[in-house]
């Protein structure tokens, strides 16, 4: 939990293992096999970046780069890829976290938005390097629609720490 | 984090910076070593066993979707078809019972002129289950791998002619890189005048004969098979049409864009063909006139082989 951020509530500390799970579902949903199609968020990213700007001290670069390799293995997409660009959005949702979780969702799917599209842009400045063909300008639409998900996805990973709304007249809190 | 370091008795692991230089340069050199050297398959292998089953799982709905369409196909559609295929395996029966005699001929004649037989090779037929995510790719994923005996650098093919080539075969599954992906090449000759070329994909959809003089004699409309000069590909297999050719004089080269003749970016069932055996050694390379640094690279080359 984190005390410093500007939600009303008190949330219960996380679970590792929900947070585990979440990353593997995401994962299952990026397996998913969607071919060419554009505009397809990485809702592994998404989560990853979540949880590293939600708990800097427990996910971070070391769950970016296993489940990079891991994406990278699915999707048939050279091995490292997605893992450098993992890595990167990793580190900084670590370090930025301080700063976003002060903010209302709709300001931080905003902070979450250039972290997305820079990881994009890691992986076809990568590629591109390595010779391979332009994907395409509609592929960067992705990080947009990731962004946007953000905002059901905030409440939807963080509903197992919300507590029970109570009303007692006499707690300070 | 930023600007006041915790105090000693948390125990938080190395610096995030640290890690963060470690794992960028690890996963770097995973690229290189994947993209360059291909050292990594075997690594691959390993990782994919434990991401299968949630692939699997994954394609699962794709599938689905694929089947359902079948499912629901009317009646009269499959009537309709069934006529068709009816009737085109007939037409192909009376060209088999041809093609059985002239096979016949072919190697009574091939046996006077002391030539050597050409082989025939075993075929195995899979599906392709679905498009690799990959965007930066043109690759599809078959529904069958090593356990049905493909191996990486065989040919596929459907009714039409040359699909692409398999890269990686997993146990269940094989990937097969597309003709019209940016690095696959192929051997090609011209059927109209028997002119050598090689045929390049070049990404959208579309592929590219490369390095034939302007004034190469080449029109829109010629048919272009594999020539079998690789040692991969059967010769004489439907590859290409060339779509138009623009010769330009301040270039060495024409440019001369080719459409797919199979079904390169369609779904369905394919002929992943057997390997070719008996294909003559190539020839040994000439020695290099100066030990440099060229030739060290064929050297490398040639130890590759």
């Amino acid at each position: 939990m984190q005390p410093n951020n500007r939600s009303k509530r008190i949330l219960l500390p996380v679970k590792m293992w929900f947070v585990y799970l979440t990353l593997f579902v995401a994962l299952f949903l990026n397996y998913i096999p969607t071919g060419h199609l554009p505009a397809v968020p990485d809702l592994m990213a998404l989560v990853l970046a979540f949880w590293c700007v939600r708990e800097p001290l427990k996910i971070g670069i070391g769950a970016g780069f296993v489940f990079g390799l891991l994406v990278d293995i699915g999707v048939g997409a050279a091995l490292g890829q997605h893992a450098f660009a993992y890595v990167l959005l990793a580190y900084a949702g670590n370090e930025l976290s301080r700063r976003v979780l002060w903010f209302t969702p709709v300001e931080q799917a905003l902070h979450v938005l250039p972290l997305l599209f820079l990881s994009q842009v890691v992986m076809v400045v990568v590629r591109l390097m390595a010779g391979a063909e332009f994907p395409g300008w509609w592929m960067f639409f992705g990080s947009f629609v990731g962004a946007l998900l953000w905002i059901p996805l905030h409440y939807v990973l963080l509903l197992p720490q919300f507590r029970p709304v109570e009303r007692d007249a006499n707690r300070p809190i | 984090m930023v600007g006041h370091s915790p105090p000693p008795f948390f125990k938080r692991g190395p610096a995030p910076l640290a890690k963060l230089v470690f794992f960028g340069i690890v996963s770097l050199a995973l690229l290189v070593s994947d993209l360059n050297l291909r050292y990594l398959d075997a690594f691959r292998q390993g990782l994919s066993v434990l991401a299968y089953p949630l692939q699997m799982a994954a394609a699962t709905p794709a599938d689905f979707v694929r089947n359902a369409s079948d499912y629901f196909a009317s009646l009269v559609r499959l009537q309709i078809e069934n006529k068709e295929l009816k009737v085109r395996q007939l037409q192909g029966a009376e060209r088999l019972l041809r093609l059985e005699q002239l096979e016949q001929e072919n190697r009574r004649l091939r046996a006077l002129l002391e030539a050597r037989e050409r082989q025939v090779a075993k075929s195995v037929v899979a599906e392709i289950m679905y498009t690799a995510k990959d965007p930066f790719s043109r690759k599809v994923i078959l529904d069958k791998g090593a356990q049905a005996g493909i191996e990486a650098g065989q040919a596929v093919v459907d009714e039409a002619g040359v699909i692409g080539q398999i890269t990686r075969v997993f146990p269940m599954q094989a990937e097969l890189t597309l003709l019209t992906d940016r690095d696959q090449a192929i051997p090609v000759m011209v059927v109209r005048n028997g002119l050598r070329a090689v045929l390049f994909g070049s990404g959208n959809g579309l592929m590219e004969l490369r390095y034939l003089a302007a004034n190469a004699d080449v029109q829109p409309g010629d048919k272009v098979v594999t020539s079998g000069l690789d040692g991969v590909f059967v010769a004489g297999l439907p590859v290409a049409t060339v779509a138009r050719v623009e010769r330009d004089q301040a270039q060495t080269f024409a440019r001369i864009p080719c459409l797919p003749a199979a079904g390169v970016e369609r779904f369905g069932h394919v002929l992943v063909l057997g390997q070719r055996e008996g294909v003559a050694p190539r020839p040994p390379e000439p020695e290099p006139l100066n030990k440099g640094k060229a030739g060290k690279a064929r050297k490398a080359r040639a130890a590759k082989e």
